[in-house]
């Protein structure tokens, strides 16, 4: 009987241990490129010292009241037969003792806490990219009104900048959620949340939606690619190109159907005049067509969609396959999605298409 | 003439005792408790089953065993069965039978209100779960957040069933509350002061306060949204003015009392479990009881830790935060004594005893997480992700759902009067707790690495598969738990009677009468002396004789009556009809209709002999 206790108090010290090193080994960052645990930003650094603090005590409370609770177990097993134990119905010293003491731990977890809510409550003074955020059904509107630029799912962010977003729905509640930079954010119809960060690194981050929001919630991805200056700063050129917001999508010469004539472009030709007998004028504004202005439309702007690393809301990455599939049937891809077309496509319709969309770079 | 009058109502009795119309019209608490357990079970396991495909969609990443609609539909009905139709109601269960038994009562104050509450549960139940055979079953979301509720935004009958089913299960709940309320404040028996009550009763009492209190709202959001919804109002719809952060607010303010509804019987049933295994009394009875009262009034101060991402501004979060972490205080106060109740006991290790054990280790769990997630800079990162998932599942499953399986294996002796076999009870605890941490603790995992929840999949590539993975073979090992539960009740059931009256050495007053109990429960109305009245009897006699089943002859007890009924299938017709509420129908046929029938039955059930 000895011995085998000796061995649970082992065991008693070693499954805690062991379950931390399982979390540990769960958190090789690495391999979530959509974790909390590897901040790359102030905004989720703050959230990550916070929780660590958190993490620490509970892990603590943890280890001591489970482990009194095994070892009473264990210690205090009894046979029918047994004598009654003493019949103890209170102590009123250990009672305050085990009100107060949890008090004061809760004290060093809600000191932090508080300080935290009022740091992260308001983006910091100085220079900012600002950017609005617009959810919808099921996929993330990006505008930037300083720099002129209307685009879709992928964010494009320059490095070691604060970015201030100002965040709304277009139909229902969503969040906006990107986990190594900053957190989450709910979106409202009619109101304006605000999330603002600074990344610390380039790279490319994924984050979702995470509220839910219908049928395709689950598909409702996103990308921020932080961008070095140089990079970003022509990625911005390349989309005012044609953006709604720049003298009311305007495009520059080259970018005409005459030139394309004068090339003897043909597939761009066709591929126009195919998002133009297809429908999908309804629903995207698109560079060099009549909808090159519009904001108001329910689908993504186009005008540069042959730019992004992904399609449809981070689903497909941006492959002349993956947009012939998305084209043939967007509702066999993502059922349900408010992209309809009024009518299918042709094969030649699809392959023009898929040309001249990936020629808007 | 004494004789005949009652040889006359001892026949009525006997005619009473068997048969499906003897359960239609029964208005006997320990029947109705019954009915109670059996519907709950059956959705306990409909959630069940829900959950297991669930589980079997996210096994693998980018699976397509259901359509997104179908999984929307899963998760949505899961955490509205639970919630609903299985804990609040398998908690229903052990109100109806146990705090009449426990106070020394024959019945509750209002035994047909009593049917009436259940009748209107099971119709609600089988209501919101009707949508099944329209393609219609509710999906947007057990808390099913405003505008996406909307006609515009939720066209067809889905959330409709929705609405009104939670309507119709929102009266049920009232009714049975006001009934357990007037029960424990009026009818103890004599001696049992409030602070001589069973630790149940006491947990079940401020329960009933709860639902008192939290239901109503849920209430009124429920109707503002059916009116946004039929009638043209704009409550929660932006475009007319509307809010939808009014209804988080008012779904919270029931939602959070509602975990208080979920798990305080919970915490009655362990603190009834733990010292009769311990041999040594609850430590702590008042501050058992005070934390508990407590815990429910803080409870009406933090609804709003579920709403941080919202952007509520720094002061609300602040205010939130703190008062949620308040919450911890008095939960640790109940921790603590119950260890230290077990603490220099002599334990027994009996299937209950295992089940109220590991109810207080994962609920340690739970609670700390909710702890991590009350700081709300922290929750902006944890909430709607699957950390949460396995926060509330900790304190729901690991927490509710153990305590009130111990408790079905502590009472059901008593209920059936039959023992369940132990080693089955003990394989049963093993494969639980084992598929229940292989199923939920990576969900912490996961959660923190980035998986949101109510997504019906994800991606290859976000490092999720592997723990998804295994969290599906951790819920097939709890379906086997469950089946070996299932076997040993149907066993135990077709055996005969083996159940003495006091199998475990109880303390309190339903240890005192046969297995299962007499219809009047009690012959002569006990007296009581201090909390744990059966053990001070068997102090003062050394032990104690088995009861008798006694002649029920003179003993007043109510009729049976099928009003009850009649009145729920009018409440259910009244509220059913403006499913069908559309342009140019006359759905207030159907409503006037089912108006008239609940008229009906409430006027003979008032002018009906009671007994
Ligand atoms: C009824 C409106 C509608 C029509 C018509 C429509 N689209 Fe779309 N389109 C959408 C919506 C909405 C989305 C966003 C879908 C999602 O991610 O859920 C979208 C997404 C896309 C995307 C992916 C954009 C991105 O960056 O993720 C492409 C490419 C696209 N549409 C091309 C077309 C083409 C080509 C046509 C014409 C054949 C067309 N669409 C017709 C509404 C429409
Ligand atoms: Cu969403
Ligand atoms: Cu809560």
């Amino acid at each position: 009987m000895h011995k085998s206790t000796g061995i649970l108090r082992r065991a008693l010290v070693f499954a805690p241990a062991l379950g931390l090193l399982l979390l540990l080994a769960g958190c090789a960052a690495q391999d979530y490129p959509q974790t909390t645990l590897q901040p790359r930003g102030d905004f989720a650094h703050l959230v990550d010292s916070l929780f660590r603090t958190t993490l620490l005590w509970a892990t603590v409370v943890f280890i001591l009241v489970e482990g009194v609770l095994v070892y009473a177990i264990f210690r205090f097993r009894g046979k029918p037969s047994d004598a009654e134990p003493s019949q103890v119905h209170g102590n009123t010293t250990v009672e305050i003792l085990w009100t107060v003491v949890p008090a004061v731990i809760l004290a060093f977890i809600a000191v932090p806490t508080v300080q935290t809510i009022f740091r992260t409550s308001s983006t910091p003074p100085g220079e900012v990219v600002e950017i609005e955020v617009i959810g919808h059904q099921w996929w993330w509107e990006y505008r930037y009104p300083g720099l002129k630029i209307v685009t879709a799912n992928e964010l494009h962010v320059p490095v070691n900048k604060t970015v201030s977003l100002k965040m709304t729905s277009g139909d229902v509640v969503h969040s906006f959620w990107i986990p190594q930079l900053a957190a989450k954010r709910d979106v409202f119809p009619k109101k304006y949340n605000p999330l603002w960060f600074k990344a610390e690194v380039t790279g490319d981050f994924p984050g979702q939606c995470a509220e839910f929001c219908g049928l395709q919630h689950g598909r409702m991805g996103l990308r921020v690619l932080v961008d070095s200056q140089p990079v970003f700063d022509a990625w911005v050129k390349q989309q005012q190109t044609g953006s709604p917001l720049v003298d009311a999508g305007k495009v520059p010469a080259s970018m005409s159907d005459s030139a394309y004539r004068a090339t003897g472009d043909s597939v761009m030709l066709k591929g126009k005049l195919a998002f133009m007998t297809g429908g999908c004028i309804a629903c995207h504004a698109m560079a060099g067509t009549a909808t090159a202005g519009l904001t108001i439309l329910q689908g993504p702007n186009l005008s540069h969609v042959g730019s992004r690393t992904t399609i449809v809301a981070g689903m497909l990455k941006n492959t002349p396959t993956n947009l012939r599939h998305w084209l043939t049937d967007p509702q066999a891809v993502k059922e349900g999605s408010l992209m309809k077309l009024p009518r299918p496509l042709t094969e030649d319709e699809i392959t023009n298409l898929v040309a001249y969309l990936r020629a808007h770079q | 003439m004494a004789t005949s009058v009652l040889e006359h109502s001892a026949v009525h009795h006997a005619e009473a005792k068997s048969g499906l119309w003897s359960w239609i019209t029964t208005v006997d608490h320990k029947r109705i408790g019954i009915l109670y357990g059996a519907s709950a079970f059956l959705f306990f396991l409909l959630g069940g089953i829900e959950a297991f495909v669930i589980r079997l969609q996210l096994m693998t990443a980018d699976n397509t065993l259901v359509s997104p609609e179908f999984y929307n539909q899963l998760f949505t009905m899961h955490g509205t069965t639970m919630i609903f139709l299985g804990v609040m109601p398998l908690s229903a269960m052990f109100f109806n039978y146990f705090i009449p038994l426990q106070i020394g009562a024959r019945d509750v104050v209002f035994p047909r209100l009593n049917a009436f509450s259940y009748w209107v549960f099971l119709l609600g139940g089988l209501f919101i779960n009707a949508g099944f055979f329209f393609n219609a079953w509710p999906n947007a979301g057990w808390f099913g957040y405003a505008n996406l509720t909307s006609a515009q935004y939720s066209p067809g009958l889905n959330t409709d069933f929705w609405v009104i089913g939670l309507q119709i299960l929102g009266i049920a709940s009232i009714a049975a509350a006001v009934n357990f309320f007037v029960t424990i404040i009026n009818m103890r028996a004599p001696g049992m002061t409030l602070l001589r009550m069973p630790m149940f009763v006491w947990m079940s009492f401020i329960t009933q306060i709860l639902l008192l209190l939290a239901f109503p709202v849920i209430t009124v959001a429920l109707v503002f949204l059916m009116m946004d919804r039929h009638f043209g109002t704009h409550f929660f719809i932006p475009a007319g003015g509307g809010d939808p952060i009014l209804w988080q607010h008012l779904f919270w303010i029931f939602g959070h009392p509602e975990v208080y509804i979920l798990i305080l019987p919970a915490f009655g049933i362990v603190s009834e479990i733990l010292p009769v295994f311990s041999r040594k009394p609850l430590f702590g009875y008042t501050a058992m009881v005070f934390s508990g009262v407590f815990i429910a009034f803080l409870g009406f101060g933090v609804w709003s830790h579920h709403m941080f991402a919202t952007g509520m501004g720094p002061f609300a979060d602040a205010f939130f935060s703190l008062s949620t972490m308040l919450i911890a205080v008095p939960t640790g106060v109940k921790i603590f004594n119950w260890i230290g109740t077990i603490w220099g006991g002599s334990l027994q290790f009996k299937t209950p005893m295992y089940f109220a054990l590991g109810f207080i280790a994962m609920f340690i769990i739970g609670g700390l997480s909710g702890v991590m997630h009350s700081s709300p800079p922290a929750d902006l990162q944890q909430t709607d992700t699957y950390f949460v998932v396995a926060h509330f599942h900790y304190v729901l499953f690991g927490g509710s759902i153990f305590a009130l399986t111990g408790g079905a294996y502590y009472w059901l002796p008593k209920m059936t009067g039959r023992m369940l076999n132990e080693t089955a009870g003990k394989i049963h605890f093993w494969l639980m707790l084992i598929g229940f941490n292989l199923t939920f603790a990576p969900m912490h995992i996961l959660g923190l690495n980035g998986m949101p929840r109510r997504v019906y999949t994800y991606p290859a590539g976000l490092g999720f598969e592997f723990w998804n993975g295994l969290e599906t073979v951790g819920a097939a090992i709890i379906v086997v738990s469950q089946l070996v539960f299932i076997v040993n009740l149907i066993v135990s059931l077709r055996r005969p009677r083996n159940a003495p009256a006091d199998p475990w050495h109880g303390a309190t007053l339903e240890w005192s009468i046969p297995s299962p109990p007499q219809e009047f429960n009690f012959p002569e109305v006990p007296e009581v002396k201090s909390s744990i009245p059966l053990w001070d009897l068997r102090r003062e006699l050394g032990s104690l004789p088995e009861p008798q089943r006694v002649s029920g002859a003179g003993i007043h007890l109510p009729n049976p009556s099928y009003y009850p009924l009649v009145a729920a299938i009018g409440v259910f017709v009244t509220l059913g009809g403006i499913l069908f509420a559309q342009p140019h129908f006359p759905w207030y046929v159907i409503t006037l209709t089912g108006v008239a029938v609940l008229f009906y039955g409430v006027y003979r059930w008032a002018f009906e002999p009671a007994g």
